[in-house]
C-alpha cells in the first residue's frame, strides 16, 4: 500500500496514481478493499487448467468485473489461500488462481 | 382411479451448493428416499417419492449441487445432463424445481436463466426465505417472477414452511405447461459476463438490500479462519472427534461383536459340526460381523461429518488445510476423507466424491488406505502387546503408546509422500484450482443431521453388504477347502489352498522375517486386517481365537524374534490386506486399473518398509 501513498503524496496526474492501484488480487493482503477491473488475461506461465477454463470458473464463482472485494482472510502458512468478500459473497481461493483478477484497490480497512 | 387420469410426475431439484437443496429433498419426501449410482457413473442418485393432496404419484430427484450447467466434474456432468435430458437410463424430468438460497440470490439467478434457456418449466424456490425476512431483504416476488419467466414459491425447508405450496405449482407445472425447445449451449466467458449483468440488473429491480446483513459469519470467522486460533480450533475438534469416534464407539463394538459371536455360538451348538455349521458360523456370521462391527465408528464419524457440513465449517476446514495438502499434491477437500479414513477407508474412499477433479479424487483414493484405520488396531495392540515392553520413556511416555502414536504417523507421512509422488509421476503440474464459497454459519437442524446419517448408513450397509459379504464367502471358502487327511498333526488351515498359498509365497517373504505361519494368516487377514489375529490363533493352534488374545500374545513371544514382530507392524502399515477396500475402488473408480496399481504399489511399500526394519533391527541385536 505504501506506494499508493509515495504517489498519492507526489501529487501525479490522476490517471497514473488510478493505473498504480490496480494490481493482480494474488497480492492483496488482508483487509484490502477494491473493485474487480478483469478477469482472465493475465494468465501465469504455469497455469494448470486452460485459462480460458480458469476466466469462466472465476466468473462462475461471481469474480466479475465490477464485483466489489474485501480481503478477510488470510491462511496460516505462506498467507496462502485467501478469504475474500465477493459483492454479498464468501469465497475461498488460492493466490495462484487470484493472479487471474486484476482488482483496482480503493484502501484498506480500518 | 386417479392414477389413470394423472401419471405421475417427474420433478428434478437443481441448485447451487448450500442452498439447502438436500434439506428441501428432506422435507419434500420425508423418508420415502432410495439412493443409488446413476447407470455407468460413480455419482449418487437420490430420489424420493411424494403424493399430492390430489393423490398424484411425484417422483424426485435430487441432482447435485451446481453453479452452472456447464459441468466441472462428474457429479455436476449428471446435473447437466439430467436437466438436459440426454442422462442415460433417466426420463427426462417433467418440471425442475430451482433452489435458490433467498439471501443470496446473484449466483443463483445465473443459473435460473440457464434452466430458462433450456425450455423445461421449472418453479423457483427460494429457501430459507426466514433468514432473509430477519435480515430485513426485501425482494418483490411478482416482478423477480417475471424477469425469470417462473412462478416463484418462498419456503423454509428445514422448517417445512412452503412445501405445500411448491407441490402445488409444480404439479400445475407438470400439467399446464409445455416444454419448449433447449437453446441452450455451454456459456463461453463473455456469455457468462453478460448472465451476471443480466442477473445484477434483476436484483436491482427486485431485491432491497438486506437493513440488518448478516455479521455473525464474519466474527465467527475472525476466529475460526484466524492463522493461529483457527488451526488450534480445528486440532481440537478433531481430537474430540478422534475421542468420540474412539471411546464412544467402544461399547457399541464391544455390543455388536458379542451379538455375533452369540448367534456364532448359537449356530454351533444348534446344528451339527460340519460344513453348514462352520459355512454360517465362521464365513457368514464371522464375515459379517468383522464388518459390523464398525458401524458404531463410522455411525459416529459420519454423525460429526454432518454436522461440520451443514454448519458451514467444512469449508474453513478446508480453508485451513489447503496449505498443508496442497504441498503433498492434494486438494484441501481431501482433508475430510483422509480423515474418514481413520475410521475405515471404506467410508473414506466414497466421500471423496466432494472432490471435483478426476486427479485429485484419484490420489486421495490411492493414498486413503495408508491412514491408519481401525481394523489395524487389535494387530497394532497384539504385537505391541507382546513384544513392546511396558516401560515409560522419559519419565511420562509410555514406550508402548510412543510405537503406537509412531505407526499412526507413518501412516500419514507415508500418504502424503505418495501423493506427492504420484503427483510428480502420473499427473504432473495439473493442479486443480482451489475455489470455493464458504457458507453462512447455520445451526444444523437435528432432523436433517440424522436423516442424511440414516443415508449413509444405509449407503454403507448395502455397499458393503454387497461386496464384502461375497469376498468373506471365497476367503472362508479359501482356508477351508480341501480338508486335512484325517489323523493330521498340524491345524486344518494349514491343509486348505489358503495355507497351501501360504507355504507357496513363503520363501518370498522369508527375506522380511515372516514365518510360514505369519504367511499363512495373512491370507484369511486379507478379508479384514483383523482377521490376521484370528488366523495367527488358528495357525498357532491357541484355543479359542476370540477369547484369547493373552494365550496368542505368549505363543508368538516364544515363536517370533523382535524384528520379526516389527517386520509385521510395518508390513501392516502398508500392505494392502483388505480385499473390501479394493472392491470399493474398483466400485469407485469403475474399472480393475486403480485397485491394481493400489494393491502393487502398497504391497511394494510394505515388503520394502519390512526389509528394511528386519534388517536393522536383526542388525541392532533384535533378531
Amino acid at each position: 500500500m505504501s506506494d499508493v501513498l509515495v504517489f498519492q503524496s507526489a501529487s501525479l496526474d490522476a490517471g497514473t496514481a488510478e493505473a498504480s492501484r490496480v494490481r493482480p488480487l494474488s497480492s492483496a493482503a488482508k483487509g484490502e478493499r477494491g473493485v474487480i477491473v478483469q478477469v482472465g488475461g493475465v494468465t501465469g506461465a504455469t497455469e494448470a487448467i486452460h485459462a480460458d477454463e480458469l476466466e469462466r470458473r472465476l466468473l462462475e464463482m461471481g469474480f466479475v468485473e465490477g464485483a466489489v472485494i474485501e480481503v478477510l482472510h488470510e491462511g496460516a502458512f505462506g498467507r496462502d489461500p485467501i478469504a475474500l468478500r465477493v459483492d454479498d459473497m464468501r469465497v475461498a481461493l488460492r493466490r495462484r488462481e487470484a493472479a487471474a483478477v486484476s482488482v483496482r484497490f480503493d484502501g484498506i480497512k480500518p | 382411479m386417479t392414477d389413470a387420469v394423472l401419471p405421475p410426475a417427474r420433478v428434478a431439484l437443481v441448485g447451487n451448493p448450500n442452498s439447502g437443496k438436500t434439506a428441501l429433498f428432506n422435507a419434500l419426501t420425508g423418508s420415502r428416499q432410495k439412493v443409488a449410482n446413476y447407470a455407468g457413473v460413480t455419482v449418487e442418485r437420490k430420489e424420493g417419492v411424494l403424493t399430492t393432496p390430489g393423490g398424484r404419484i411425484v417422483h424426485i430427484l435430487d441432482l447435485p449441487g451446481t453453479y452452472s450447467l456447464r459441468a466441472r466434474s462428474p457429479d455436476e456432468a449428471v446435473t447437466r445432463d439430467a436437466v438436459l435430458g440426454r442422462l442415460a437410463g433417466e426420463v427426462a424430468p417433467d418440471v425442475l424445481i430451482c433452489v435458490a438460497d433467498a439471501t443470496n440470490l446473484r449466483l443463483v439467478l445465473r443459473l435460473a436463466l440457464e434452466l430458462k434457456a433450456v425450455g423445461r418449466p421449472f418453479v423457483l424456490a427460494l429457501n430459507m426465505y426466514d433468514i432473509a425476512q430477519r435480515q430485513g431483504l426485501r425482494i418483490d416476488l411478482e416482478q423477480l417472477s417475471r424477469e425469470i419467466g417462473a412462478p416463484i414459491v418462498t419456503t423454509v425447508a428445514t422448517r417445512k414452511r412452503g412445501i405445500e405450496d411448491l407441490v402445488r405449482q409444480v404439479d400445475q407445472l407438470s400439467l399446464g405447461a409445455t416444454p419448449s425447445d433447449s437453446v441452450w449451449h455451454e456459456p463461453s466467458a463473455a456469455e457468462i459476463r453478460d448472465a451476471h449483468r443480466e442477473a445484477q440488473r434483476i436484483v436491482k429491480a427486485c431485491v432491497r438490500p438486506a437493513e440488518r446483513p448478516d455479521t455473525l459469519t464474519g466474527k465467527i470467522d475472525g476466529v475460526l479462519l484466524h492463522p493461529v486460533f483457527g488451526l488450534l480450533i480445528l486440532l481440537a475438534l478433531l481430537f474430540v472427534m478422534f475421542q468420540a469416534v474412539f471411546t464412544w464407539a467402544a461399547p457399541l463394538m464391544e455390543l455388536v461383536d458379542a451379538g455375533f459371536s452369540g448367534l456364532a455360538q448359537l449356530v454351533a451348538t444348534v446344528l451339527p459340526p460340519g460344513l453348514l455349521a462352520s459355512f454360517i458360523g465362521d464365513g457368514l456370521i464371522a464375515g459379517v460381523g468383522s464388518v459390523l462391527v464398525f458401524l458404531p465408528q463410522i455411525l459416529i464419524l459420519f454423525f460429526f461429518i454432518l454436522l461440520l457440513e451443514d454448519s458451514g465449517y467444512m469449508a474453513r476446514a478446508a480453508f485451513l488445510m489447503d496449505k498443508i495438502m496442497g504441498g503433498a499434491g492434494l486438494h484441501g477437500r481431501a482433508f475430510i476423507p483422509l480423515l474418514s479414513s481413520f475410521a475405515c477407508a471404506i467410508p473414506g474412499i466414497m466421500s471423496t466424491r466432494v472432490i471435483d477433479n478426476k486427479h485429485d479424487r484419484l490420489t486421495t483414493i490411492l493414498v486413503a488406505p495408508l491412514m491408519t484405520c481401525s481394523a489395524r488396531i487389535p494387530v497394532y495392540t497384539l504385537i505391541i502387546g507382546a513384544f513392546i515392553p511396558q516401560q515409560t520413556v522419559w519419565g511420562v511416555l509410555s514406550l508402548q503408546g510412543l510405537v503406537m502414536f509412531g505407526l499412526y504417523a507413518a501412516g500419514i507421512v507415508s500418504a502424503l509422500l505418495v501423493s506427492f509422488v504420484i503427483r510428480r509421476v502420473f499427473w504432473r503440474g495439473t493442479v486443480e484450482p482451489f475455489m470455493m464459497e464458504l457458507p453462512t454459519y447455520r445451526w444444523p437442524e437435528a432432523r436433517n443431521v440424522l436423516m442424511n446419517l440414516w443415508t449413509r448408513v444405509r449407503i454403507f450397509l448395502s455397499r458393503a453388504g454387497r461386496i464384502i459379504l461375497p469376498l468373506m464367502v471365497l476367503i472362508w471358502a479359501l482356508s477351508t477347502f480341501p480338508y486335512p487327511p484325517p489323523g493330521a498333526p498340524g491345524p486344518a488351515i494349514d491343509y486348505s489352498i489358503a495355507g497351501r498359498l501360504g507355504h507357496l509365497l513363503q520363501p518370498l517373504l522369508a527375506p522380511i522375517g515372516f514365518n510360514w505361519q505369519m504367511t499363512v494368516a495373512l491370507i484369511p487377514g486379507m478379508a479384514a486386517r483383523e482377521v490376521a489375529v484370528a488366523a495367527l490363533g488358528t495357525v498357532y493352534a491357541v484355543g479359542d481365537p476370540n477369547g484369547g488374545t493373552v494365550a496368542l500374545a505368549s505363543a508368538l513371544q516364544s515363536q517370533w524374534s523382535l524384528a520379526t514382530a516389527l517386520s509385521f507392524l510395518a508390513w501392516y502399515v502398508f500392505a494392502p490386506q483388505c480385499v473390501a477396500t479394493l472392491a470399493v475402488v474398483k466400485r469407485e473408480t469403475n474399472g480393475w486399473l486403480w485397485p491394481t496399481v493400489m494393491f502393487v504399489y502398497m504391497v511394494a511399500l510394505a515388503y520394502l518398509a519390512s526389509l528394511v526394519v528386519y534388517h536393522v533391527a536383526v542388525a541392532l541385536g533384535g533378531g
